[in-house]
C-alpha cells in the first residue's frame, strides 16, 4: 500500500494505541540485548538511580515498531489499493536508511500503559538515487501520566512519482 | 555481577577499540521480527526474495539490538553505565544478513561532565557494524552516561 512522495500529506497523525509494558516480556528482552542490571534484575535496579527496574530503550522503540506494523496490517484489510489499478509505474516503499534523534527521555518501567503515534514531518528527494525519495516522521511513545518516553524520526523511502 | 573497570574518565576521545563476533541465524531474525518487526522481508524467507530487499534481512531494531548485545558483553557491563539519554542517528546502510558474522568499531568522539550531576558525565560514541567481509552495516552515533570515579572534579 505505497504512495507517491509527492502524495503523502506532511502533518498527519496516525495513533497506534495503548500498550501495556509486561516485566517478564521486559526483562527476557534485556537478557538477550541489553543485560545491564537495572534492566534484568530488580535488586540491582532497585539500588540504582532509576530505583527500580527499567525497560531497555531498545525494548521500548521496538514495541512502538509492533504497534506501527499492527496498524498498517489493519488498514490493509480495511483499504482496497484502488489507486494502484490501471497502467504505468506504481509507486513502491523502499528500506530505511535508518533514524535520526532518538530520545528517551523519561524510563519506562513495568506497568506502564504506552500511547504510541507517528507523525508525517518531512519529505525530500534524494540525490543519490534518482526516483526515490525519503518520507521522514515523528514518532512518540507517552506515558500514563502524559510524560514523553520515547521520540524519534523514522525515515522510509519511497518513490516519487514519474514526470509527465 | 562483573566487577566495574570503566568510569567515565575511563574513555579518551580518539580512543577506538574493536570487539565482537555475532552469528546471525535465520532462526534470530525471524524470531525477533515475528514479535516486533513482522513483515515479510523480516520473517518470511521465500517471499522475502520478491521484496525489494532481495532476500530475508533483519529489522533495523533487531540489528540495533544486536550492536547493544555486543556492546555490553565487551564494556558496558563491566562499565558504571547509567544509561543513555537518546542517540543522534543510526544509519543502516546495509541489510544484516542470515550467516554475517558482525563486529564493531568503536570510536570515543567526546565527553563532558554533566552541569546538573556532578557525580555523572557523558561521553559521545560512534559504533560502526561490519560483517565479516568488511561490510559496513550501520552506524550509531550518540551520548552515553557514566558514573564518574571522581565525582565534581575537573573535567
Amino acid at each position: 500500500m505505497a504512495n507517491w512522495l509527492e502524495d503523502i500529506e506532511l502533518g498527519n497523525r496516525i495513533e497506534l494505541g495503548g500498550w501495556v509494558m509486561d516485566e517478564a516480556e521486559m526483562i527476557a528482552f534485556a537478557r538477550k540485548y541489553d543485560p545491564q542490571p537495572f534492566h534484568i534484575d530488580p535488586v540491582a535496579a532497585g539500588a540504582s538511580h532509576f530505583g527500580g527496574i527499567i525497560a531497555s530503550g531498545w525494548f521500548t522503540v521496538a514495541c512502538w515498531m509492533r504497534a506501527m506494523i499492527r496498524q498498517r496490517n489493519e488498514q490493509m484489510l480495511k483499504y482496497q489499493p484502488v489507486r494502484d489499478e490501471g497502467p504505468g509505474p506504481k509507486p513502491q516503499n523502499g528500506p530505511s536508511p535508518g533514524f535520526i534523534n532518538m530520545q528517551w527521555p523519561t524510563p519506562v518501567r513495568p506497568g506502564d500503559v504506552l500511547t504510541f503515534s507517528a507523525t508525517t514531518a518531512e519529505k525530500l528527494l534524494m540525490k543519490s538515487r534518482p526516483g526515490w525519495g525519503i518520507i521522514r516522521s515523528t514518532n512518540q511513545g507517552v506515558n500514563q501520566r502524559g510524560e514523553l518516553v520515547l521520540s524519534f524520526t523514522g525515515q522510509g523511502m519511497v518513490t516519487s512519482k514519474p514526470q509527465s | 555481577m562483573p566487577e566495574i573497570k570503566y568510569y567515565w574518565e575511563d574513555f579518551a576521545p580518539g580512543e577506538m577499540a574493536q570487539f565482537g563476533e555475532y552469528h546471525v541465524t535465520k532462526e534470530e531474525i525471524i524470531e525477533f521480527a515475528s514479535e516486533y518487526d513482522p513483515q515479510l522481508m523480516h520473517i518470511d524467507e521465500e517471499a522475502a526474495k520478491k521484496t525489494f530487499i532481495g532476500g530475508l534481512c533483519a529489522s533495523g531494531w533487531h540489528t540495533c539490538a544486536m550492536a547493544m548485545r555486543m556492546m555490553c558483553d565487551h564494556y558496558l557491563l563491566e562499565s558504571a553505565g547509567m544509561g543513555s539519554p537518546g542517540l543522534d542517528e543510526s544509519k543502516w546502510r546495509a541489510p544484516v544478513r542470515p550467516g554475517d558474522i558482525l563486529s564493531i568499531t568503536r570510536e570515543c568522539l567526546e565527553r563532558r561532565a554533566s552541569q546538573s550531576r556532578p557525580e555523572m558525565g557523558l561521553t559521545r560514541f560512534r559504533h560502526t557494524m561490519r560483517n565479516q567481509h568488511g561490510e559496513v552495516k550501520m552506524i550509531i552515533e550518540g551520548n552515553l552516561m557514566f558514573a564518574r570515579r571522581h565525582p565534581g572534579a575537573e573535567a
